[in-house]
């Protein structure tokens, strides 16, 4: 006999098992969804990212932040996704798949190195903030170890007695030399597209905690406070 | 009988059909030209992704560092690393190994050598804009499959050529028995495609929508890095420690029962528990990655069998020290990956430095090593010389011990820590940060040590073909003395 042909009906049935199972099937059930109505508001969910986020969104993509972020927040009791304030649904289930639907690509990251981005557009909501983190993450967060992205800003030098521009990020008036950084298209982009980013709106699969004994039945700020290392300047975004 | 063939045996015995016998010679001449290409690029990309690899390492001892390029941002060179490691070295020097294998174990020479050298440049081609592609911002956001749509196309069609060289020489093959490596050689080569571009059309070329995304790249990457890399890389162990040993595979059955139960239990899906996704996926996971257990651990009383007692004076043999290296890192880090899938560990390992460790553990601990081994022994045949320098060889197997020790090992106890720390909420994040920095900067000593022993890699494979090419330049140069004087 020649085992040739048993060598590739044994591959074909484990790959063709395999690809049937974890790219089919769940292709067909959660491939097709759609936007929903959100109950309270009657806003549609998720929204569309404007063209601005948009554009960050490739920013983010090209210059690799998940790799160091992630954007999932795992159910109560997984780890302390919920206890760090990383989560903004006052509800034991957190990310759900619903939340991607217009993300391209999505970058649910696995690793760490930094926080969850999930909710930051709730969290961190100062751009001059964002900014200057982004800029150098010295200037906000002392000690950390995240890459500053200088490249994302221009430096430009002021004449004696000009007034900064209003975009500006930060303003140096050194004895030697004055100037303002200020940010590129990208850096605003990016900003957005941080911005943008929040998954706070009850689903179906995200049902709310029962209302005896929710931690966080009405708003959002408790869950949120604790939500940071960073400036206490963060507020609900609603 | 097939149950009892040792790749010894099948290539020192004659079949009995009456064909004309094509000596092992034969078969590396007819290999030679595109599998050292194929090494020879290998060796290269495993230097760049070195090199890639340190700049990363260094962010974490100084984050301003070469901080005002955007081409050298860590979102950058962190992916052109694992690329150039994973697509310039992995697949090369895997393919390589697999064409010389699939033309020795069939005891017939390589078929269509100009489809394989066609297919090495598109592959070289491909990867080479891709990596650049990275750097510069192009790539697609999928883990594992970051080299844009500019290269993955090349690439395919690259494989294509080169796996139909592979399936045209087992098509050819004078011995009709299998060996037990053929058959997980013949599933890799149909492995690659079907994944690639499975995912490069439900991901790049036609995405699907949204968290279908994040499972398609899951699915991919862990298809990728188990399915072929164990396929090929046990593959060559169970016809390399054999024939360097000259003992017979201990159980040829438990290397069947490897194959199936890698094929089918490996295949399936690596989502981390917790994950947004309907929440069979991850149960079914965490199932299959238990049962991997399977086929690891009939590899490891597999190779423990037949390496049982050895003691002979192949012992120091360097290609066998990097296979049986290769071979304990495929069991640790089988059992690391089981154990991270569990609940209770997975709630403390997932989105640590752990997760890198175990991987880097499988693709360079075990594939990579496994790897060098089978060129040292491969190469001397190709090229019918010995390696200048045996110390040399010697030398890169303790860089490349040690290096992938080093790394693997701080990057794996810190991720441990970090795990802990993460889940006590009292803990700021800024401390566990800090925290895992001793570990995160111990093994950038890995990283160098790796990266010299690949210069010394590089220089053993180069200066094997200087020497080669040297004796052949002679030659040619006294035929042409000759011809001169016939001449005149
Ligand atoms: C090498 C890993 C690394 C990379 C790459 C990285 N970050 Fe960070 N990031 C961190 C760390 C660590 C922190 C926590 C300390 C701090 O606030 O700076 C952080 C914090 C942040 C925060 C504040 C989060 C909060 O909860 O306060 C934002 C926003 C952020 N990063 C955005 C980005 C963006 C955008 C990129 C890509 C341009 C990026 N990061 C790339 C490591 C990284």
């Amino acid at each position: 006999m020649n085992p040739g042909p048993l060598v590739f009906l044994a591959t074909f049935f484990a790959l063709a098992t395999s690809w049937l199972g974890f790219v089919v099937m769940p292709q067909l059930q959660i491939g097709r969804q759609q936007q929903v109505e959100i109950k309270d508001t009657g806003e549609m969910y998720p929204a569309r990212r404007p063209g601005l986020a948009k554009q960050g969104e490739e920013v983010y993509r090209a210059n690799g932040c998940y790799y160091c972020h992630s954007q999932q927040v795992r159910p109560l009791g997984f780890g302390t996704d919920v206890a760090r304030g990383w989560g903004a649904r006052p509800s034991p289930v957190q990310s759900v798949a619903q939340d991607y639907l217009y993300d391209q690509p999505v970058m649910l990251g696995s690793q760490r190195v930094g926080p969850d981005l999930t909710n930051i557009g709730l969290r961190q909501t100062n751009e001059v903030w964002l900014l200057s983190h982004l800029y150098n993450p010295q200037l906000t967060s002392k000690g950390s170890t995240m890459p500053p992205y200088p490249f994302l800003f221009m430096k430009s030098k002021l004449a004696l007695g000009e007034k900064p521009s209003p975009n500006a990020v930060f303003v140096v008036n050194g004895p030697k030399e004055n100037y303002e950084i200020l940010p590129t298209d990208k850096a605003k982009a990016l900003v957005a597209y941080l911005g943008s980013l929040h998954s706070e709106a009850i689903v179906f699969e995200t049902p709310p905690f029962p209302s005896t004994n929710a931690p966080a039945a009405s708003t959002n700020a408790p869950v949120i406070a604790t939500a940071t290392n960073s400036v206490p300047t963060n507020s609900p975004a609603k | 009988m097939s149950a009892t063939i040792s790749p010894s045996q099948s290539i020192s015995t004659g079949s009995p059909q009456a064909v004309p016998e094509i000596s092992a010679a034969e078969i590396d001449a007819s290999c030679r030209a595109p599998v050292m290409l194929l090494f020879l690029s290998a060796a290269g990309w495993v230097l760049a992704s070195s090199f890639f690899g340190i700049i990363a390492s260094l962010k974490f001892h100084k984050p301003v560092m070469l901080a005002d390029y955007s081409w050298l941002t860590y979102g950058r060179v962190h992916p052109a690393a694992s690329n150039a490691l994973v697509y310039g070295f992995g697949l090369q020097a895997g393919l390589g190994v697999l064409l010389w294998l699939v033309a020795h174990l069939g005891r017939t020479k390589l078929a269509s050598a100009p489809l394989v050298i066609a297919g090495w440049l598109f592959w070289n081609v491909g990867v080479t804009l891709g990596i650049l592609g990275i750097i510069g911002g192009d790539s697609t956001g999928y883990e594992m499959l970051e080299l844009p749509r500019y290269a993955s196309v090349p690439m395919f069609f690259g494989y294509l050529g080169i796996g139909l060289a592979g399936m045209l020489t087992f098509h050819q093959r004078r011995e009709r028995e299998l060996y037990i490596s053929q058959w997980f050689l013949l599933a890799a080569l149909f492995w690659f495609p079907w994944i690639y571009s499975s995912a490069n059309l439900l991901l790049v070329a036609k995405p699907v929508r949204g968290v279908m995304q994040a499972v398609i790249d899951a699915w991919y990457a862990n298809n990728l890095t188990t399915v072929w890399f164990g396929l090929v890389g046990l593959g060559a162990a169970f016809y390399l420690i054999p024939k360097i040993t000259k003992r017979p595979l201990a159980s040829h059955y438990l290397g069947l029962f490897t194959f199936w139960t890698l094929i089918i239990f490996g295949s399936w899906s690596r989502v981390p528990a917790g994950a947004p996704v309907p929440a069979w996926l991850p149960a079914l996971s965490t199932f299959a990655a238990v049962l991997t257990l399977v086929p690891i651990l009939a590899v490891a009383v597999n190779v423990k069998q037949t390496l049982c007692g050895y003691s002979g004076s192949e012992g120091c043999n360097p290609a066998l020290k990097f296979i049986a290296f290769g071979m304990a890192a495929y069991v640790l880090s089988g059992l690391m990956s089981v154990g991270a899938s569990l609940g209770r560990v997975s709630k403390i390992t997932n989105f640590t430095w752990f997760v890198p460790a175990q991987m880097q553990l499988v693709i360079y601990g075990f594939f990579a090593m496994t790897m060098f081994g089978a060129i040292y022994y491969i190469v001397p045949k190709l090229t019918q010389r010995e390696f200048c320098k045996p110390k040399m060889v010697a030398a890169h197997f303790w860089l490349a011990m040690l290096g992938i020790v080093l790394y693997a090992a701080p990057l794996a106890i810190g991720g441990v820590k970090q795990g802990l720390a993460l889940n006590d909420a009292k803990t700021p994040f800024l401390d566990v940060v800090t925290g895992t920095l001793p570990f995160l900067r111990a093994s950038t000593t890995g990283d160098l040590l790796m990266a010299v022993g690949h210069l010394i890699f590089l220089m053993n494979l180069a200066g094997l073909l200087v020497k080669l090419g040297h004796a052949s330049y002679k030659t040619a140069m006294s035929l042409n003395t000759k011809a001169a004087g016939v001449a005149s």
